[in-house]
């Protein structure tokens, strides 16, 4: 129990201070790389809450793919960070003010969270028990089955996104030349092979 | 193990989410040119879909645990989405083709925008509810954006894409909250726990907000109407055509779905909102358009103004009301589906416009486009024999008999001004100097027009029966 109690607040301790350097630091590619050491540890803390398949998840697709994106990002677009920065302390009132009204609403209804009695009979665990099984093999089990129209309709979603990405970025340029492998295979060797007899200090 | 969910309700989705790969795989393999064949497969196969839906169980039936439901109330919005999607695709045709448009993706996009929309008026849960919109709303951006070599068409895609995003972000973070106050997603569970009597969470009440935010953005209610003038003025016409009519019945459907459903208790809770949201529509969408010189942001606002009047019959919250929006609905798809083909065949020497002046003298060289025009334009403002009067009549009368009548006479006052901006079109069409002549319509919209004219004006006057029936059908389907 005191070995969590010590790794809780180690995971959290980094992590606060990985997000507090995300927006200080200057140069953006070390913000990109606190947000992954950001990253890690929050998946440390779902490891400690003993929910290691979002922590898995949170490690292979935000550190994974959404890091990495952000990375090329930064790297291929030359944005001057620094003009995108100068209008930081003329929105602070402002912004702070915006934050200060979301705290207080999120601590508002934190404050009034009340569960109804028939909300526990609503909720029905649809998942075994959560020591009968891992959490990964509970959600697999409720994925493709309760959940498979769900499940379906994403696969669907993801079809007209790539069809999508075509449509609106794919061109057929002219003179661009293609291999086509048919054609090689093709190729005879009397189309393209001669034999020439060449006289001496003549050429071709 | 876990049964095999019973795929019967659910069988026109899947025959349509089945054509539409197929359709994909055609467009793939016959490769350039192959649009005119993709989209009358397209057509039929959406013809199909609406056959399986009139002939698939018109009892309530709730499959996939609860996911999705199949009632009358969706099988009459589903049809009339497939009609909209249907004709939007024939009208289609030969704009793509003159605007070197003509690519297959655009029909089998139209079918999958189209599944996601059975798929939001068959949610019976929030989850089902996202997919489903998430599923519409990805093909509409990207078919926004479809005239990529023009930056005004790009920037309509991007602007609803980013807009779009942020509603969905909205929609996500009340469903969260529901879900986190409740317990649940699953609509039936949410009415049932709401029916209990108890004075519901505040979370709950902020979430269902956000929740109605969200949706209220999709069918561009005011105070979420800002991307509606410029989407529809820079995406291609033939996609304004098309967003006009059948993801704003979808989004009203899901809409009514989803506060009449599991938030029907909540009642005195969300018809301050509907009140608001259907008043700011109704004002803006008269007042605004009364100075626009395009055509198409004209029909931006006039759609704002629209769904303005079908939330009148929402905000009375009875069945009444549910049946006056179903019956608007239906109108709205006619007048408005001819209205745009009239606009898709706005073409002058090999150019497309889109001024309101470049109608002056219609009346001289397209004497029964002039007419169509004409009915199209009485009927939208509401007056009397056209079937746009009966759709404010059931509505209006709807929140008056739930004792709205501030609401009732607002509308009322609106409609009267808004009468200016759709008259003004049958005057310039009729009194204004004949410049330059249009070019003939093509065939089928010359069809589209001349049958969406017929149902405006006489035909929905004598054969009203029918729809008033299936309307009130359907709306007693989601009240049981």
């Amino acid at each position: 129990m005191l070995l969590t109690g010590i790794a809780f607040y180690i995971f959290a301790a980094v992590l606060v201070a990985a997000a507090v350097m995300v927006i200080s630091a200057k140069n953006p590619v070390h913000s990109v790389l606190y947000l992954i050491v950001c990253f890690f540890n929050a998946a440390g803390l779902f490891v400690l809450m003993g929910a290691e398949f979002v922590a898995m998840i949170l490690v292979i697709v935000y550190v994974g793919a959404v890091a990495v994106l952000f990375l090329f990002v930064v790297m291929m677009l030359d944005i001057n960070f620094q003009e995108l920065r100068q209008g930081f302390l003329q929105y602070l009132p402002i912004g702070g003010l915006i934050g200060l009204v979301l705290a207080i609403e999120l601590l508002l209804i934190v404050g009034t969270w009340v569960i109804a009695p028939e909300t526990s009979a609503v909720a029905a665990a649809p998942s075994p028990a959560i020591d009968a099984v891992t959490n990964t093999e509970a959600l697999g089990r409720i994925m493709y089955t309760q959940y498979v129209y769900a499940f379906q309709a994403s696969g669907l979603i993801l079809l007209v996104a790539m069809i999508g990405a075509i449509v609106l970025t794919l061109r057929s340029r002219e003179g661009v030349r293609k291999q086509s492998i048919t054609q090689q295979v093709q190729r005879k060797r009397e189309e393209v092979l001669a034999v020439r007899k060449v006289p001496t200090r003549g050429g071709v | 193990m876990v049964a095999m969910p019973d795929l019967l309700p659910a069988l026109p989705e899947l025959f349509l989410a089945c054509a539409g790969m197929l359709l994909l795989m055609i467009g793939v393999f016959r490769g350039e040119g192959s649009l005119r064949l993709v989209s009358w497969l397209a057509v039929g196969a959406l013809l199909v879909t609406g056959v399986l839906l009139v002939l698939g169980p018109t009892e309530r039936t709730v499959t996939f645990s609860g996911l999705f439901v199949s009632d009358s109330f969706a099988v009459f919005a589903k049809l009339l989405v497939l009609t909209a999607t249907a004709l939007t695709i024939i009208l289609s045709q030969r704009y793509l083709e003159t605007e070197q448009l003509a690519r297959f993706e655009y029909p089998v996009l139209l079918v999958f925008a189209t599944l996601g929309m059975m798929g939001m008026i068959s949610a019976n849960d929030l989850i089902a509810l996202y997919v489903g919109l998430e599923l519409q709303s990805l093909s509409l951006y990207v078919i926004a954006a479809f005239k990529r070599d023009f930056a005004k068409s790009s920037e309509a895609g991007l602007k609803y894409f980013v807009l779009g995003a942020l509603s969905s972000g909205m929609l996500l973070y009340g469903a969260s909250l529901v879900y986190g106050f409740a317990g649940t997603t699953n609509f039936d569970a949410l009415a049932a726990l709401f029916a209990a009597g108890e004075t519901p969470a505040v979370g709950v009440i902020v979430g269902m907000v956000f929740v109605a935010a969200g949706l209220a953005f999709k069918i561009s209610a005011v105070p979420f109407h800002m991307w509606t003038p410029d989407v529809y003025e820079g995406a291609p016409t033939s996609v304004t055509a098309f967003f006009a009519v059948a993801p704003k019945i979808a989004a009203i459907t899901l809409f009514i779905r989803v506060l009449v459903d599991p938030f029907g208790d909540l009642l005195a809770q969300w018809q301050q909102v509907i009140w608001f949201c259907a008043v700011a529509s109704m004002i803006l969408g008269s007042l605004a358009a009364i100075q626009q010189s395009n055509i198409k942001r004209l029909m931006a606002y006039s759609s704002i103004g629209h769904i303005g009047y079908a939330l009148v019959g929402l905000a009375a919250g009875t069945e009444a009301g549910v049946r006056g929006v179903l019956i608007y609905m239906a109108i709205y798809l006619a007048m408005n589906v001819g209205t745009f083909a009239i606009i898709l065949s706005m073409r002058v020497q090999g150019r497309m416009v889109e001024e309101i002046r470049d109608l002056s003298g219609l009346s001289k060289s397209h004497p029964m486009m002039a007419l169509a025009m004409a009915i199209f334009m009485w009927s939208m403002a509401g007056v009397p024999p056209a079937a746009g009067f009966f759709g404010k009549f059931y509505v209006f009368m709807a929140a008056v008999d739930a004792g709205l009548i501030v609401l009732a006479v607002i509308g009322v006052i609106t409609s009267v001004v808004s009468c200016y901006y759709y008259l003004r079109i049958i005057k310039v069409m009729y009194f204004d100097d004949l410049t330059e002549p249009l070019e003939r319509p093509s065939r089928a919209a010359s069809l589209v027009i001349a049958g969406t004219a017929l149902f405006t004006f006489p035909v929905f006057f004598i054969f009203s029966n029918a729809i008033l029936t299936g309307a009130a059908t359907a709306a007693a389907s989601l009240f049981q």
